[in-house]
């Protein structure tokens, strides 16, 4: 199964592998989200959604709509 | 005479890029609108060494060129059209040292424009603390640029910076890499096909619906046949484009940068920890809010008493200096209250925008949008709409201006269209004379009857706000694509001069914006109130005098009857008559019915208007409460303003679309009549049979 950025535990982090749904915006993008990046969940507000993240140093909150587009790779730690 | 040279500060948002413009500029800087739309345009005079001055344009804050909003759209706008009197010589592209490799991405886009780019590297005194070092040589090397080090907080490097700006010529207006590597065929046609024409300025036209008014149309139109490739071919080469000049700077940054994580203190974690927590979040919030309510109605009730005295007093001042006439009155009676009612809101203003500047400069704003977008998308809001709302009861003019940054049109109409409702400040004269009058003393836990009133009406009109909203969000069919990106910025201490400027800046542009609209309507309004057809205006005296003339009345009141009954049958007066019936129904007068009309200008207005009308011939209230009181209805008898009367007039100013300056502004943003013109309706409609149902069934 692949896994979505909305998968994402708070505090877990993964490496970015997919990000070319046309439901992202190029914004996005640009502020790092980008496929071999980190991404961190830092926070979640209620009910699972904005999600606040930190990809490569980035600090960006987006929604859970957005993030299903998103494919990562779980790190192990 | 030397040449000015022209400036553009660029930079993305949280980079300190307008402290660096404060830094350059000082006073020496206006703010006013690119022509034809509202965004801000700011510029200023920077004295450079050796008697040479740079005109410093401050572009709106941006990701990239890729624009995605209308502030953003001014941005390309500019850099793309070589004949505006404000094309920079030079570009000076602001970046923050902790975020550089995001900020270095519009670097490489501006370079490509091969415009002469200067890099700052802004918040330069936080390398040390966050282990951070920089090889600036290097990076001038292959970056193909001078690099200026700037701190604003701690004033260094600004004298640097302005000698670079002066040396503009030695700057390189090289591109730093080869974008067009990402389809190397593609591009080989393109240039081709315009040889003289820049590539990379072809390709933002290609990929982006811009107004490029000067840009020669054939070109533009010629121009299509590279738009064959489907929106989803060009939007995967922009993403390629993006990945490539992110590997350009990984590649820079790995040589030129090194982070010492050790190093680093981390504030961010752990005030995030609190600050967007589930449960502590939302208290920290709500307290936030608590203080300001608190200093917009409380503390700034001092200042504005004054005001409201210094300018009741300066109306006396002229009539009795003056010798009587017509321009004596309008000044007196027109002119000075009318520029009373504008500068009265000065201090709330200036409140509201002290504290939203602190939140906004903190970087704290971000996080109330991210704890509150979950909660206002049920209604069809944004988080971002949080900002407008809160402004709205300080005035709604600010708090539809606020809403620029909502990129969903949808949640940005929405938000526009359900702001007025919020309970502005001007409500409020209107709502404590009548809450005076209506509601007893007595107290319910603790608290008196008159302040829980006072805020239900608050809740009343929050509660219309977004019930409005979940409304229109479901019978707008407006398709929209709803993407929500927030960039949440390290926590930053607020500079003080950042703030002082904004608040500064935001209460002119109110004073100066609304001021116009609400002077000319009192002076219109003068107009009709003291000038009327036929005998009855025309004659009043002689006829008041004859009616009154077998009682016994002083002088004083004889000449208060006469300005009543002049007022009833001026232009104003016949409009309030006209309207009678319509709002008889509400448990309304036809004097209450010129005090709605006049009103519609700002709802403050209602109050004098009353005091006019009763002839009171001051502004104290305790007169004018006891005037009201006394007032009897005229076909039931008993009290005029009772319960009943009293709570659909509450209800009907909690709703009504009582308000000119907010119609002109929501016309300006939306660029339509429709939206205001609707507005209008459905608000006024809702108050009309809202106080009714109320009066009707209290009565």
């Amino acid at each position: 199964m692949k896994h979505t950025l909305a998968h994402l535990k708070r505090g877990e982090k993964a490496t970015i592998t997919d990000v070319s749904s046309i439901h992202i915006p190029l914004k996005l993008l640009e502020m790092g989200c980008l496929p071999g990046n980190t991404v961190e969940l830092v926070q979640l507000a209620p009910f699972q959604d904005p999600m606040y993240l930190n990809i490569n140093g980035s600090h960006v909150a987006i929604r859970k709509e957005t993030a299903n587009h998103i494919l990562i790779e779980k790190v192990d730690e | 005479m030397s040449k000015q040279i022209n400036v553009a500060l660029i930079g993305n948002p949280n980079t300190g890029k307008t402290s660096v413009f404060n830094a350059l500029t000082g006073l020496n800087q206006k703010v006013g609108n690119y022509p034809g739309i509202t965004v801000e345009k700011k510029e200023g005079i920077c004295k450079l060494p050796r008697g040479v001055k740079a005109h410093i344009i401050d572009l709106p804050g941006t990701y990239s060129l890729n624009a995605s909003s209308l502030d953003e759209n001014v941005v390309i706008e500019l850099l793309l059209n070589k004949n505006d009197k404000d094309f920079p010589d030079v570009a000076v592209v602001v970046s923050d040292v902790e975020n550089l490799k995001r900020n270095l991405l519009l670097f490489t886009q501006i370079k490509d424009l091969e415009i002469p780019t200067i890099l700052v590297i802004n918040m330069a005194d936080r390398m040390a603390y966050k282990g951070i070092s920089l090889d600036i040589p290097y990076l001038e090397k292959e970056l193909k640029t001078k690099i200026a080090l700037v701190s604003t907080r701690k004033k260094q490097g600004i004298d640097e910076l302005k000698q670079l700006i002066t040396n503009y010529k030695d700057v390189s207006a090289e591109p730093c890499l080869n974008a067009s590597e990402v389809d190397i065929d593609y591009f080989n046609r393109l240039r081709k096909a315009f040889p003289n024409q820049l590539l990379y300025k072809l390709w933002l036209v290609i990929t982006q619906d811009v107004n490029f008014g000067k840009i020669d149309r054939n070109e533009v139109e010629a121009l299509n046949d590279f738009k064959t490739k489907s929106k989803a071919d060009l939007k995967r080469l922009q993403q390629k484009e993006t990945i490539k000049r992110y590997q350009f700077i990984n590649n820079v940054l790995k040589v030129g940068q090194t982070i010492d994580s050790s190093q680093a203190k981390d504030l961010r974690t752990k005030l995030d920890r609190i600050l967007t927590h589930k449960v502590w979040g939302y208290l920290i919030f709500f307290f936030i809010l608590l203080t300001i309510f608190q200093a917009i109605y409380d503390w700034s009730s001092v200042p504005m008493d004054f005001i409201d005295s210094a300018f009741a007093s300066l109306s006396e001042w002229v009539k009795d200096k003056l010798p009587d006439g017509a321009f004596t009155n309008l000044l007196a009676e027109g002119i000075i209250p009318g520029l009373g009612g504008i500068v009265i809101f000065i201090p709330q203003i200036a409140f509201l925008f002290l504290f939203i500047s602190v939140l906004e400069e903190s970087g704290y704003m971000s996080r109330v949008v991210f704890l509150m977008d979950r909660v206002m998308r049920r209604f069809g809001l944004s988080g971002k709409s949080v900002v407008p709302l809160i402004s709205g009861t300080a005035c709604a003019i600010p708090a539809v201006m606020a809403t620029r940054n909502i990129e969903s049109w949808k949640e940005r109409l929405i938000t526009i269209l359900v702001t007025p409702f919020t309970t502005c400040s001007a409500r409020l004269p209107v709502y404590l004379i009548i809450i005076s009058l209506v509601i007893p003393e007595g107290r319910f836990l603790g608290l008196g009857y008159q302040a829980l009133t006072l805020m239900l009406l608050y809740l009343l009109g929050f509660g219309a706000a977004v019930g409005s909203a979940y409304i229109l969000n479901k019978i707008l069919k407006i398709r929209s694509k709803s993407f929500f990106v927030v960039e949440m910025p390290n926590y930053k201490l607020p500079l003080f001069k950042n703030v002082t400027l904004t608040v500064l800046e935001k209460t002119k542009s109110f004073v100066f914006g609304a001021g116009k609209i609400i002077l000319a309507i009192s002076i219109i309004l003068w107009f009709l109130a003291s000038y009327g057809p036929g005998d009855n205006f025309n004659k009043a005296e002689e006829l008041v005098t004859k009616a009154y003339a077998s009682q016994d009345i002083s002088e004083d009141e004889l000449q208060q009857h006469v300005a009543s009954f002049k007022l009833e049958h001026s232009f104003i007066g016949i409009t309030g008559r006209a309207i009678e019936p319509v709002i008889r129904p509400l448990g309304y007068d036809w004097k209450i019915g010129i005090a709605i009309v006049s009103s519609f200008a700002a709802r403050e207005v209602f109050v004098g208007t009353l005091a006019t009308i009763y002839s009171v011939g001051s502004d104290d209230e305790a007169t004018i409460k006891n005037r009201m009181a006394a007032e009897v209805n005229p076909i039931l008898g008993g009290p005029l303003f009772n319960f009943a009367s009293g709570i659909s007039l509450l209800l009907f100013y909690a709703f009504a679309m009582q308000c000119m300056s907010t119609l002109a502004i929501v016309k300006r943003e939306t660029n339509s009549w429709k939206w205001p013109s609707l507005q209008l309706v459905f608000m006024s409609g809702l108050a009309y049979v809202v106080a009714l149902i109320a009066y009707q069934f209290l009565k």
